[in-house]
């Protein structure tokens, strides 16, 4: 099966150069699939199809870029799906 | 084995379990307070940054399990990482503390019909999540191995480790379907 990534392969849009931090989500062989996308609907109020891509996009490879914005943003994410037990990391995307 | 959680008409969730399961639930919540529980070290010697939940210790935890439930925000910046730490471990850990305690009192005050408002199902839903990952991490799951711990002889003392873990899995999944259900 083949999964398109959600997030990462978009147009860059002018208001990305604003928003250059990035939260990542890791891959792990413990956190349940449903519970990864049940988290990105309720923190991040994606739709269930969105949702779904994006965990795909974790579970196979290994990682997925699932917001941008401002580093302080992005560290409200990362404490946010933290609090959730999800590996996420915050970078700057270059 | 019990049935997992279920919804009533009225939005109440409910779980079924017997005097054992109840058994194992309330030691999972006792354990998980005392493992998530601040070390004494990292608690801060500046009265005020304590008070406000600013820790000094910003190393990540040895332990392997607990490393997983308070990971490194920041892969390769450790200033960064530890800093973020500082922050938000503290307040972290007492969110963990919380869920557990919550599950505890939920046990205690019922039978074998736990009957959950839907703020505590999440509460529910958080501990299940800790506890799959301080267990998972201790049995060293990987996507690879799960048939192969499945299959441990009974005499291996992973087994009954492993046993807690599936039926955790099996109480989680049961629960983040009916909160996909309701979303």
């Amino acid at each position: 099966m083949s999964v398109a990534p959600a997030e990462v392969q978009r147009p860059l849009l002018e208001e990305d150069l604003d928003r250059p931090w990035i939260t990542i989500v890791w891959n792990d062989p413990i956190n349940l699939m449903s519970y990864v996308t049940y988290v990105f609907m309720t923190y991040f109020k994606y739709d269930r199809a969105k949702a779904e891509l994006l965990m795909m996009d974790v579970h196979e490879r290994g990682k997925a870029v699932v917001s941008n914005g401002t580093r302080e943003e992005m560290e409200r994410d990362v404490t946010a799906l933290h609090s959730y037990g999800l590996w996420a990391t915050l970078q700057k995307d270059d | 084995m019990s049935t997992g959680f279920q919804r009533t008409r009225t939005g109440r969730t409910v779980l079924r379990v017997d005097a054992m399961e109840k058994t194992v639930l309330a030691s999972l919540a006792e354990q998980m307070i005392a493992f998530v529980a601040p070390t004494q070290a990292a608690a801060s010697s500046d009265p005020l940054a304590a008070i406000v939940g600013i820790d000094e210790v910003a190393e990540t935890p040895s332990d392997p399990a607990l490393a997983r439930m308070f990971p490194a925000a920041y892969r390769d910046d450790d200033e960064a990482a530890g800093d973020f730490r500082r922050f938000t471990e503290r307040d972290l850990r007492a969110l963990k503390i919380a869920n557990a305690t919550k599950v505890a009192g939920c046990l205690e005050r019922s039978g074998e019909k736990l009957v959950l408002t839907g703020d505590e199902a999440l509460c529910w839903l958080g501990f299940l999540n800790d506890t799959r990952i301080a267990i998972g991490t201790r049995l060293e799951i990987t996507e690879e191995n799960h048939d192969e711990l499945a299959e441990l002889p009974a005499e291996d003392p992973r087994a009954g480790l492993f046993d807690v873990y599936d039926w955790l899995t099996f109480l989680q999944d049961s629960l983040v379907q009916l909160e996909l259900d309701s979303e």
